[in-house]
C-alpha cells in the first residue's frame, strides 16, 4: 500500500515569525486592511510505499516529524494521510 | 515540419535557407532546434563578431585569450586568474531573484571549468528610478537573489556598482563578474579530443526547465515577456558548490580531456562547441542523459537550460574515476557518448538517429551580419549646458543632495546582505574603488573593479566606451595595483536598429583604444543585444571587468583620509565642464550635454604618477574622481573614519563645475607633510599637472567658501538613501 | 595539538578555519569528510559555518544526521572540546548539544558585517583570553542567526552563566536574537556554539587591528597547553 502524506510545519503559537511578520506588513500595504495575522510555514509532499497499515504509516511520519521535518523547540507539525489510488 | 518553423526557432528566412543549402537537406525538427539556439546571437554573436574582431587579446600577462569558458592572465609564481563577466538581463527582469541567481550560478561555471577556484564575484547592476514600486520589486529581488546564490556557494561578493536610470526602467541590467585562481599546471580546456574517449554529463538530471533561453536572451522585452516565465531556470547553489569541489577535483586527477559547463543551449552548445575545439566530433546518445521529467523529447533534452551540469570528457577507461569523484560529492556522472573523428554531431535517441550536423557548422560557421550603423538623431541636438539654467545658490544642499541620490548613494544596504569575507582573503572589500584580495600564501595581492557610465556612453559611445576603460584602471591604480587585462560585458539595445549598432560600434572602439593605450587587453567577455523594453532600449552599457595586480600586498591604498593634517593633493587637472554629469539630473533631471574630454596621454600619465607614489611609499590615500565630481570624491574619502577637510582651490573655472564637474583622469591623494617634496618631485618628473588643494581636518568639510558641512550629517544622509527610498 | 574540521556538502568555511588552525596556531588539523565514522584523538574539533545540505528545511538539520555526527555527539559528552561557528552553532542546536533553536533574522535579510559583541563570560577555555565585559569586535555572516529560547531555557543559560557573548547592545544586534545572544555554551563549558566568524579575525592582513578571533583560538590553545584532557 503505498501513501501520500501532506506535512505543514509552522512556528509555535507565541514565537515571533518574522516571515509572517514581513508578509502581514505587505498585505496591509496592498490595501488588505482586514488582514489580521499571518503565519508563513513550510509544506511538503512525501509518497510512502509499501506499507500495509495506516497506523504503522502515521508512526513513521510522527517520528520523521519529530527527528528531522520539523524542530520541536520552535515548530509544530501536522499533517494528513491518505492512501493513493491505484 | 511548419511552413515556416525557422520563425518559431528565432532564424530568418535567409538563415534557413542557409541551412537547407548547408546540410543539402531540409533539416529535422530537432537540428532545426539546435541550429536556432546555436546561430542565435547569444551563442553566435553574428552581430557582434566583425566589430569585436579588432579587440586587442594579446599582451605579455595573457595566458588564454577570448574562445574559450573564460580568458586566463598571468600574476607569476607559477599562478594564474581566471576571469570573466556575463550578463543575465532579460531572465531577470521577469523573475529578479532566479534571474541573478542563475547568472552567477552561470559565470562561476565557466570559470571552475578552466580549472580555476572562483575565489570572488562583483556584480554591475543597473536598475530604473528607486521612486518606482515595479523597480524596487525588481532591485530587491535581484540583491536577494546575488545574495542568496552566491553566500550559500561560498564565494565572496567583493564589489561591483550600481546605477539607477529611467532608461533601465524595464529592462535591468544584471552583469556578474567572476575571478578564480589556479596554477598553470591545472589550466583545463573545453576541447573534446580523440575518437573513441567517452562523453558524459555530470550534475544535475535534465528536466524542461530555460528551454531556449538562448533565444530568450536574443530578444526585446515586450508585455507578454511575464508569460515567458517557463524560460527562467531556477538555481540551486548547493548542487553547484557540489560540482564545483567535483569538478576541480576532477581536473586535479589528471583523468580529464575536456570540460565545459552547459549554459545557454545546454547540450547542444556544449557538445558543438567541444567538438569544433578539438576539430572532432561528437556522438550522443539523449536516451542517457539523466532526465527529471518525464517523456522529454529529444529536442527538450537537447535544448533544455537545466541548471549546474557539465559536459565532461575523460580519458577512455577513465569513466570509474570521474563516476568515483562525482559519486563522493552526491552527484551523476553518466556516460552518454563518445567523441568521433567525423567531425559531426550526431544525436541518437535510444539508438535512433535525430540529428546529424557538422559541429563546425553549429559552432563556428554562424552567419556574421554586418549591420547598418546611422549616427543616432539624439546626438544632433546636443550641446553644451546652459549654464544659467543650472546656476546653484546653495551647494551645500546640493551635495547632500548628491550624496543621497542612489547612483551616488552608499551601497552598504547592498553589500552587508551579501558575504564580501568568505575564504578569508578579502583585504579591503565593496564600497572602494577596486576589491582587493590577498593571494593565500604570497605577499602579492590582485584588485578587482567593473566600470561604466552609461549616460557617457548614450551621449558619446566613443568616449563613454573609452572612459569606462580609463576608469577601471584608474580604480585599479587608486588601489595599489597595476591594470593587467579587462573583460568586458557589451550591454545594448536592438542591433537591428542602425542607431543602436553605430552606439555599438563607436562603444566598441572607444574601448579599443583605451585597452591600446593602457595595456590592458580584453581576454573575454559577453555581448547582451535586445535590451529593450516598449518605453526604448537602455544607455549603451559597455561594462568593463578590471583585474589589476599589487606586487606586494603592502602597497595596497584605500581611499579614506587617514589623519588631520596630511596634505590633499589633486592629480590631474579640473576643466570647466559639466555635460553629462549627476549634478545636471540633480538641477534639470536630465543628464544631457557634451561628455568630459578624455585625454588618453593624461590619464595615462595620471595613472603612471599616482603608481609610482604608490611604490614609494608616499600615498596614504587615493580615491579616483568619478559620478559627482571633486566634492563628491572628498567626500567619500571622508567617511570611514569620520575625519574632514579644508580645501581651498583657485581655479579659473565656475563653481559649480569645480564642484561638481565630471572631468576625467583626476585622482585626490592624500600624502603625509613630511613626504611633500618627494610627491611633487614624482609629479614634475611624469609631467603631470597637479596642485595642492587642502588638508585633512577633524569633522568639518569645508571647500572654499562654498561649503561648510559636518560631515557625520553628510555621512548619514548618504548612508541611509537606498534604505529610506525603498 | 590535533584538530579536526568537519566538512559537510555545502559547509564553506571550513578552509578559512582549517587554515588559521594549522598555520597560526600550529594545530595538527584534519578535514574530515561527514561520511566518515570515526574521529581520531582530537584535542578541538569544529563544525564550520557555511550551508550543509543547502540549509534545505532548516540550517544545520540535515547535517545534525550526518554519519559523522554519532561521534561528534560521543566525543562532545565526553568532554571533548567543540567549536560551532554560524552554521556550526545550528548544527549543535539541532543536535541539542546546545539548549534553544534558530529562526531567520528579524528582517529577514542576510547580513554580513563586523558587529561590536561583549565578552559575557571571560572564564570559559574558549574566552579567558578576553577580560571581562571586555567589548569586542567580529564579523557576522547570516540569515538564520536570530537565536531564540524559551523563558524556562533563557533562566537556565543565566543561573549556569552560559551566555558567552552577547551583542553589544540592541542596535549591534543583526538578527533579532533573545536577550542580544551572540554565543552560548553548554552547562560544563567544553562546547560553544556562536554565530559570528573568529576564523575571519585571527589575521592582520585581512582585519588590520581587529584581531578579536585570534584571542578566542589562543584561549584554547593555552588551555590545550595547560594539560586539558584528550577525549578519544
Amino acid at each position: 500500500m503505498d501513501w501520500e502524506v501532506k506535512i505543514e510545519t509552522k512556528l509555535k503559537d507565541g514565537i515571533l515569525d518574522p516571515q509572517g511578520k514581513a508578509v502581514k506588513t505587505g498585505l496591509k500595504s496592498l490595501g488588505y486592511e482586514n488582514v489580521d495575522s499571518v503565519f508563513v510555514g513550510k509544506y511538503m509532499e512525501i509518497i510512502i510505499k509499501d506499507i500495509s497499515k495506516k497506523e504503522d504509516a502515521s508512526e513513521m511520519v510522527e517520528d520523521m516529524c519529530k527527528k528531522l521535518l520539523a524542530n520541536p523547540v520552535i515548530e509544530e507539525y501536522k499533517y494528513e494521510l491518505n492512501k493513493m489510488e491505484g | 515540419m511548419a511552413e515556416n518553423g525557422w520563425e518559431k526557432e528565432g532564424l530568418t528566412k535567409e538563415e534557413y535557407d542557409k541551412i537547407v543549402d548547408l546540410l543539402k537537406r531540409k533539416p529535422t525538427d530537432t537540428e532545426l532546434g539546435i541550429f536556432g539556439v546555436m546561430w542565435s546571437e547569444h551563442c553566435s554573436y553574428k552581430n557582434s563578431k566583425l566589430v569585436l574582431k579588432d579587440l586587442p587579446t594579446e599582451g605579455e600577462c595573457v595566458l588564454q585569450g577570448p574562445g574559450e569558458n573564460a580568458g586566463i592572465v598571468d600574476i607569476g609564481d607559477n599562478q594564474a586568474i581566471s576571469f570573466k563577466i556575463e550578463s543575465h538581463n532579460h531572465p531577470s527582469a521577469v523573475e529578479p531573484f532566479q534571474g541573478a541567481a542563475t547568472g552567477i550560478g552561470g559565470i562561476i561555471r565557466d570559470i571552475f571549468t578552466m580549472g580555476a577556484r572562483p575565489i570572488a564575484n562583483l556584480n554591475s547592476l543597473r536598475f530604473g528610478n528607486l521612486n518606482n514600486k515595479r523597480v524596487q520589486y525588481l532591485f530587491k529581488g535581484v540583491v536577494a537573489g546575488i545574495s542568496s546564490y552566491g553566500n550559500s556557494i561560498g564565494i565572496p561578493t567583493v564589489g561591483g556598482e550600481i546605477y539607477f536610470d529611467d532608461v533601465y526602467e524595464g529592462n535591468p541590467l544584471v552583469n556578474v563578474m567572476s575571478v578564480g585562481l589556479l596554477d598553470h599546471a591545472d589550466i583545463a580546456t573545453a576541447t573534446a579530443r580523440g575518437a573513441g574517449n567517452p562523453v558524459m554529463v555530470v550534475g544535475a538530471a535534465t528536466g524542461r526547465d530555460g528551454i531556449k533561453g538562448a533565444s530568450f536572451a536574443s530578444d526585446e522585452l515586450t508585455e507578454e515577456s511575464d508569460e515567458d516565465r517557463p524560460a527562467v531556470q531556477v538555481g540551486d547553489p548547493f548542487l553547484e558548490k557540489l560540482l564545483l569541489e567535483a569538478s576541480l577535483e576532477l581536473i586535479k586527477s589528471g583523468a580529464l580531456i575536456g570540460i565545459q559547463d552547459m549554459g545557454a543551449a545546454g547540450l547542444t552548445s556544449s557538445s558543438a562547441e567541444m567538438a569544433s575545439r578539438g576539430d572532432s566530433g561528437i556522438e550522443i546518445d539523449i536516451a542517457k542523459v539523466p532526465v527529471r521529467e518525464e517523456d522529454m523529447t529529444s529536442y527538450e533534452i537537447m535544448l533544455s537550460e537545466s541548471q549546474e551540469r557539465m559536459l565532461v570528457v575523460p580519458k577512455k577507461g577513465k569513466e570509474n574515476v570521474v563516476k568515483d569523484i562525482f559519486e563522493k560529492w552526491g552527484l551523476h556522472a553518466e556516460v552518454i557518448g563518445k567523441v568521433t573523428d567525423d567531425g559531426m554531431l550526431r544525436i541518437l535517441n535510444d539508438g535512433n538517429k535525430v540529428a546529424e550536423i557538422s559541429a563546425s557548422l553549429l559552432a563556428d560557421e554562424a552567419p556574421e551580419y554586418t549591420r547598418e550603423t546611422k549616427k543616432p538623431e539624439y546626438l544632433r541636438t546636443i550641446k553644451a549646458v546652459n549654464r544659467e539654467k543650472i546656476k546653484s545658490d546653495n551647494f551645500s544642499e546640493d551635495l547632500l543632495k548628491l550624496l543621497s541620490s542612489p547612483t551616488i548613494a552608499s551601497k552598504k544596504w547592498v553589500y552587508e546582505q551579501y558575504d564580501h569575507m568568505v575564504m578569508t582573503n578579502t583585504v579591503v572589500g565593496p564600497g572602494s574603488d577596486a576589491a582587493i584580495l590577498r593571494i593565500e600564501g604570497k605577499n602579492k595581492a590582485i584588485a578587482l573593479t567593473t566600470d561604466c557610465n552609461g549616460k557617457y556612453c548614450y551621449l558619446n559611445p566613443y568616449r563613454g566606451g573609452a572612459i569606462a576603460v580609463c576608469e577601471a584602471a584608474r580604480n585599479i591604480v587608486c588601489s595599489g595595483g597595476r591594470p593587467l587585462a579587462i573583460t568586458d560585458g557589451l550591454n545594448f539595445g536592438n542591433p537591428m536598429d542602425p542607431e543602436i549598432y553605430w552606439q555599438f560600434k563607436n562603444s566598441v572602439q572607444g574601448i579599443i583604444e583605451a585597452c591600446q593605450k593602457l595595456k590592458t587587453p580584453v581576454i573575454g567577455g559577453n555581448v547582451s543585444f535586445y535590451n529593450e523594453s516598449p518605453k526604448g532600449a537602455i544607455d549603451p552599457t559597455p561594462i568593463i571587468g578590471m583585474v589589476g595586480l599589487l606586487d606586494s600586498i603592502s602597497e595596497q591604498v584605500t581611499m579614506d583620509f587617514k589623519k588631520e593634517g596630511d596634505l590633499i593633493y589633486l592629480v590631474g587637472k579640473n576643466i570647466d565642464e559639466l555635460g553629462a554629469s549627476q549634478y545636471l539630473k540633480l538641477k534639470i533631471d536630465k543628464v544631457d550635454g557634451i561628455v568630459p574630454q578624455l585625454d588618453l596621454d593624461l590619464e595615462k600619465r595620471v595613472q603612471k604618477t599616482v603608481r609610482s607614489a604608490v611604490k614609494e611609499d608616499v600615498i596614504k590615500s587615493a580615491h579616483d574622481c568619478s559620478e559627482g565630481g571633486l566634492a563628491v570624491t572628498l567626500a567619500e574619502s571622508c567617511f570611514e573614519n569620520g575625519l574632514g577637510i579644508n580645501v581651498d582651490i583657485d581655479e579659473p573655472i565656475s563653481d559649480e563645475a569645480l564642484l561638481f564637474g565630471e572631468s576625467q583622469s583626476r585622482i585626490v591623494v592624500s600624502i603625509a607633510p613630511d613626504d611633500l617634496h618627494k610627491f611633487e618631485e614624482i609629479t614634475v618628473s611624469n609631467s603631470v599637472p597637479y596642485m595642492k588643494i587642502g588638508t585633512v581636518q577633524s569633522r568639518e568639510y569645508k571647500f572654499n567658501e562654498l561649503i561648510n558641512l559636518d560631515v557625520g550629517e553628510m555621512k548619514s544622509k548618504w548612508e541611509a538613501a537606498i534604505e529610506v527610498s525603498l | 595539538m590535533k584538530a579536526g574540521v568537519v566538512t559537510f556538502p555545502g559547509s564553506n568555511c571550513d578552509h578559512d578555519v582549517y587554515n588559521v588552525l594549522s598555520k597560526i596556531f600550529s594545530f595538527d588539523t584534519d578535514l574530515i569528510w561527514h561520511q566518515k565514522r570515526h574521529l581520531n584523538n582530537y584535542d578541538l574539533l569544529v563544525l564550520p559555518g557555511g550551508f550543509s545540505y543547502g540549509d534545505y528545511l532548516r540550517s544545520g538539520a540535515i547535517a545534525r544526521f550526518a554519519r559523522i555526527m554519532d561521534s561528534v555527539i560521543d566525543f562532545a559528552l565526553a568532554g571533548g572540546l567543540v567549536l560551532g561557528i554560524c552554521n556550526g552553532f545550528q548544527i549543535l542546536l539541532e543536535s541539542n548539544l546546545l539548549p534553544g533553536a534558530m529562526k531567520v533574522n528579524d528582517n529577514l535579510k542576510f547580513v554580513c558585517k563586523n558587529v561590536s559583541l561583549e565578552v559575557n563570560n571571560n572564564k570559559t577555555t574558549f574566552t579567558n583570553h578576553y577580560c571581562e565585559n571586555e567589548i569586542i569586535e567580529m564579523p557576522v555572516a547570516h540569515g538564520e542567526g536570530n537565536y531564540y529560547i524559551d523563558k524556562k531555557g533563557l533562566n537556565s543559560l543565566i543561573d549556569n552563566n552560559q551566555i558567552v557573548l552577547r551583542y553589544a547592545n540592541q542596535s549591534e544586534n543583526p538578527n533579532g536574537s533573545v536577550e542580544n545572544i551572540a554565543g552560548i555554551s553548554n552547562n560544563k563549558g567544553n562546547i560553544l556554539g556562536l554565530m559570528p566568524h573568529p576564523e575571519r579575525c585571527s589575521e592582520d592582513i585581512i582585519s588590520p587591528g581587529r584581531r578579536d578571533g585570534y584571542r578566542l583560538f589562543s584561549s584554547i590553545v593555552a588551555n590545550l597547553k595547560a594539560g586539558g584532557e584528550q577525549i578519544g
